[in-house]
């Protein structure tokens, strides 16, 4: 088992009382599995994806990844997780403004000590951007932003991508080929995929489907 | 790793070259003006130390004539003869182009050879030296300036400025002196002597003298440019802060990112700190070469100055240690580290998901409004406490700072109540927009608006005193110069001759004797003055008594200047204890401005009698009728006296206030420097601040407003900030005048001057600040008038 979350618990100051968002959520994740998270706007699917990838602290709970508890980590051993291990996709694309295309697609594999090995060619091939490769993000349109964002983050080789509504500010046919581009090489490259949408229609191209409610998280 | 974050960091420069362009602008300006500051200071410090090791002996203690006349030979050989183990000095000057040339003459077999003045002649060199017609030693410059010597003139490039070398009987045929000036005391002396007084009663022995003692007399002078370097160094860092700061917000979506994908906060913040310490050095080295070309442009000024007013002389050219240059570099690392000390510190504590707010980031200061509040009542408290329990020259530097810094903090607060108060009167749809729009502007745009209140201030401060003392110093000369022409004579044996040649041409002749001694342990001058009613009339006293002239002519009291009284406390009627051991009565007070030591005017009668070894070389004449060139004519004629031994009135009048007008040349250029680094500091946040504006202009033009109207109203709100700012400044700036005026001079040189103000310089400086805030904003309303209608409408695609 790649990915094992239990009992995770997770709640944000309020005005009156803490919000409670994540409420005991359990879940595992085999490697090259797809996994869609569907639920509500702010039913703390972006938050459950934070927590998997050690950018927000949990209040309870635990989250192995290859056996090991990321909970008990520091700021610089979840960094390296992230680093060499996580890929993440994000519905606003964060993309580096000020590097090119081709700068940000390796960069996340060159942090990871990997850029050797990213086969830039047929990587841009895949996504279509071979035109693209010299253009700052600022460019693109959205889809093209959301593409790069999905080839930076497969092009590191992670274990795991997690996708956090990636087709949140696309409109629906862009939105469908992204989708397919990232399911397609999630699948290529073996990774496991934790995608977080609002689409049920999108949602039914996953291995399995998961629905997250009032904190809580049902198959 | 460390490369890609770097490079991800350093990419933000690339694409915003105008915004690295202001950060290393400021920094460099900073950099320049502070260490501009610190070359002329040190290049005066070391020409100091040079002339008092020289002067000084390295540290020996010295024989001297009590009276401060010159030391028979036969004193000299009775303490030889005695087992006193003393060499001969003799001290004086020469006339040369361009000012007095120092002239010491020593005797190379007697003189220590650990002294500078040994130090500074080979050994090789002692059979030209001695005897007669030996040759004389200085530098390049100096020699320049003594033609008809020059085939006696050995150069030494090492010398101290404006001095010559020579053996003590060359130099006392040159200077004519049949003694010495006084004598090193060796270190080693025998245990067996007879005490000074049994041997010589006339000589007293001096402590070593040192640099110190010039450093004292011109410290308020340098401490004045220190306080300006500081003042165009914080001008300049407000600059860096808005950059730096702005760039660390605009790269927050990049830091979030580079978390996201696994860089740890520290190494991000490592990488900041290395981004930050090599734009530091590059800016450095720029601001430390620019402060170079400063300091060597200026110098020479601040010789002239220092030679004017404290007889100092200083090196015309720059010869920096690489300890300067390095503390140049070291002043921008410092500065760069204070300015983005605060942005550092947020992105180390940033929660990885942060989200990015430029345009939050400039309003946050809004929030910070109370917290300057505040601020600005703690240094004004500072400041109050400063003179109430410190004084000095510090605590009066301490009250200008608090002041400063207090009005300058309060600056957005009053700001942005007058904005309240035009929002309220403002009628239709366009001027509660601008208002509007301006108050929620102030917060980006405060820091520059301070950095030009604060050149402001300073002008209508510097000026005002500058002015001040200008008219004063004006009026001052016209009643102290009372005489009509200036003689010096070179040969006293001339003088009876002179004074009845003068008896029948002229109304009176008004002895200037003196002589140079120690007064209350300070050096001061000892004057003489005869007993005559022109004195009475033109002499400007500060306090006096009505009898005080009577008492003068009856050779019971005297006058003491400002400085001396001031220092040491004196009022009228005090007892003034003199050199020889004698006391008389301080019976009046007298302005003297420019001169940096005590004095003390007595009859001329009490001058000569109690002070044999007095300099009796200079008169002042009234001349009948102000035929001064026929006098003049006849002096040269029957005492074939050089032209420029006879000064008259207006030629003495003209050449002390250019040595005025060139005393704050280098304040004025100062001055205006710092008011364009504030000019600059406008233009750069004008422009960042366009780039975040769009979302706040692009819904006036969807509703109707033209580009056009959008840049006229842009510019029209730069003019608009900058003359409240300047209102503002003017009262802060007036404030800053008094001060100068009545606590730091009297501080820094013993003289207190009265205020006059000059609503025409304000009016032109006011004028300024409106042209300097106009230019800086034509481009970025002309940018704003150009831009394509596709980039405002772009706004509203992007709003989410």
């Amino acid at each position: 088992m790649l990915l094992d979350v239990h009992g995770l618990k997770k709640c944000f100051p309020g005005s009156e009382r803490p919000i409670t968002v994540l409420d005991g959520v359990s879940l595992s994740l085999d490697a090259g599995e797809v996994v869609a998270l569907t639920g509500e706007s702010g039913s703390g699917k972006s938050t459950l994806l934070h927590v998997i990838a050690g950018l927000e602290p949990t209040d309870d709970g635990s989250v192995l990844f290859d056996g090991v508890d990321i909970c008990s980590m520091d700021d610089a051993g979840r960094a390296a997780l992230r680093r060499n291990s996580i890929g993440i996709v994000f519905q606003q694309f964060n993309l580096i403004p000020s590097l090119n295309v081709r700068q940000n697609l390796v960069f996340h594999a060159r942090l990871a000590g990997r850029a050797a090995s990213v086969d830039l060619p047929a990587l841009t091939t895949w996504l279509g951007l071979t035109d693209h490769l010299d253009k700052f993000p600022e460019d693109l349109s959205g889809g093209e932003q959301q593409r790069v964002a999905i080839g930076r983050a497969v092009a590191s080789e992670p274990k795991l991508v997690l996708a956090d509504e990636p087709t949140g500010n696309l409109d629906e046919s862009t939105g469908q080929a992204v989708f397919d581009l990232l399911l397609a090489l999630a699948r290529r490259t073996g990774a496991a995929l934790l995608i977080a949408t609002h689409s049920m229609r999108l949602a039914e191209a996953a291995d399995r489907r998961m629905h997250l409610s009032h904190g809580k998280l049902r198959a | 790793m460390t490369g890609p974050v770097l490079t991800a960091l350093l990419s933000h420069w690339r694409r915003r070259p105008f915004q690295l362009a202001t950060l290393l602008l400021g920094l460099s300006l900073a950099t320049a003006l502070w260490s501009g500051v610190q070359a002329l200071n040190a290049e005066a410090r070391k020409s100091y130390a040079e002339a008092a090791s020289i002067l000084g002996g390295g540290g020996l203690s010295e024989l001297a004539r009590t009276d401060g006349g010159t030391i028979p030979v036969e004193t000299y050989a009775a303490l030889r003869t005695a087992g006193w183990l003393v060499s001969p000095l003799v001290d004086g000057w020469l006339s040369s182009e361009g000012g007095r040339i120092r002239l010491l003459g020593m005797d190379p077999f007697t003189i220590p050879q650990d002294t500078s003045i040994a130090a500074s002649v080979e050994p090789s060199l002692y059979p030209e030296l001695v005897g007669t017609n030996g040759i004389l030693l200085a530098n390049r410059a100096t020699a320049a300036r003594l033609p008809d010597l020059e085939d006696r003139i050995r150069i030494i490039e090492d010398l101290a400025p404006n001095m010559i070398l020579a053996d003590i009987t060359t130099a006392q045929d040159l200077v004519d002196m049949a003694g010495f000036s006084r004598m090193f005391l060796l270190p080693d002396q025998p245990l067996l002597r007879p005490d000074l007084a049994s041997v010589a009663p006339e000589l007293t022995v001096r402590p070593p003298a040192t640099a110190n003692d010039l450093g004292r007399l011109t410290d308020s002078f340098h401490l004045n440019l220190t306080a300006f370097g500081l003042l165009s160094f914080a001008v300049g860092l407000a600059i860096v802060h808005g950059s730096v700061g702005l760039a660390f917000e605009q790269r927050r979506p990049v830091l979030r990112t580079l978390r996201a994908l696994g860089v740890s906060a520290r190494r991000i913040v490592m990488c900041l700190i290395f981004e930050l310490l090599t734009l530091a050095l590059v800016a450095g080295a720029l601001g430390v070469i620019v402060g170079y070309v400063m300091a060597a442009a200026l110098l020479p000024d601040v010789a002239a100055t220092l030679r004017g007013l404290y007889g100092a002389t200083v090196n015309d050219a720059l010869t920096l240690s690489p300890l300067w240059w390095l503390g140049g570099v070291g002043i921008a690392c410092i500065g760069t580290a204070v300015a983005a000390a605060n942005g550092l510190w947020r992105v180390a504590r940033m929660p990885p998901l942060a989200s990015a707010r430029p345009r939050a980031w400039i309003m946050a200061s809004s929030h910070a409004m109370r917290w300057q509040a505040g601020g600005a009542a703690v240094c004004l408290a500072a400041a109050i406490c400063a003179v109430a329990f410190g004084g000095g020259l510090v605590g009066g530097f301490v009250l200008v700072g608090g002041f400063l810094t207090a009005a300058a903090l309060l600056l957005p607060i009053i700001l942005s109540s007058l904005i309240s108060v035009a929002s309220r009167w403002s009628r239709g749809p366009i001027g509660q927009w601008f208002w509007a729009d301006t108050r929620q502007q102030l917060p980006g745009l405060s820091l520059a608006l301070m950095a030009l209140l604060l050149a402001l201030a300073a002008n209508v401060g510097v000026g005002t005193m500058v002015a001040s003392f200008r008219a004063t110093f004006a009026g001052w000369l016209d009643q102290r110069l009372v005489s009509d022409l200036y003689v010096t004579v070179e040969d006293e044996t001339d003088i009876p001759a002179l004074m009845a040649f003068l008896e029948d041409k002229s109304d009176a002749v008004l002895p200037i004797w003196h002589v140079d001694a120690e007064v209350m342990g300070a050096p001061a001058e000892i004057y003489g003055v005869v007993d005559h009613p022109v004195y009475a009339a033109n002499w400007p006293l500060l306090s006096a008594q009505p009898d005080t002239w009577d008492r003068i002519a009856e050779g019971t009291g005297a006058l003491i200047n400002e400085q001396l009284a001031r220092r040491e406390g004196f009022s009228l009627e005090d007892p003034l204890p003199l050199p020889g051991g004698w006391t008389t009565t301080v019976i009046g007070i007298y302005s003297d401005y420019g001169n940096p030591l005590g004095q003390v005017v007595l009859p001329l009668e009490t001058l000569t009698r109690r002070y044999p070894g007095v300099d009796r070389s200079d008169f002042g004449i009234l001349v009948p009728d102000r035929n001064k060139e026929a006098l003049t004519a006849a002096l040269t004629e029957e005492f074939g006296l050089p032209e420029d031994w006879i000064t008259d009135q207006g030629a003495i009048k003209a050449f002390s206030l250019s040595i005025f007008e060139r005393t704050f040349a280098v304040t004025a250029a100062l001055n205006v420097l710092t008011l364009a680094v504030a000019g600059v500091a406008i233009l750069t946040n004008l422009l960042t601040l366009a780039s975040m504006r769009l979302p706040q202009l692009a819904p006036a033009w969807a509703l109707g407003l033209t580009r056009t109207t959008l840049g006229r109203l842009e510019f029209i709100r730069a003019l608009v900030l900058a003359a409240l700012t300047f209102m503002f400044a003017l009262p802060v700036g007036l404030g800053l005048a008094w001060m100068l005026l009545a606590i730091i001079n009297v501080e820094a040189f013993g003289w207190r001057l009265p205020m006059h103000l000059f609503p025409l310089d304000w009016a032109w400086l006011g004028a300024l600040s409106l042209g300097a805030a106009g230019l800086a904003s034509i481009w970025p309303a002309y940018q704003l008038v150009k831009r394509p209608p596709a980039d405002l409408a772009r706004v509203f695609s992007h709003e989410r």
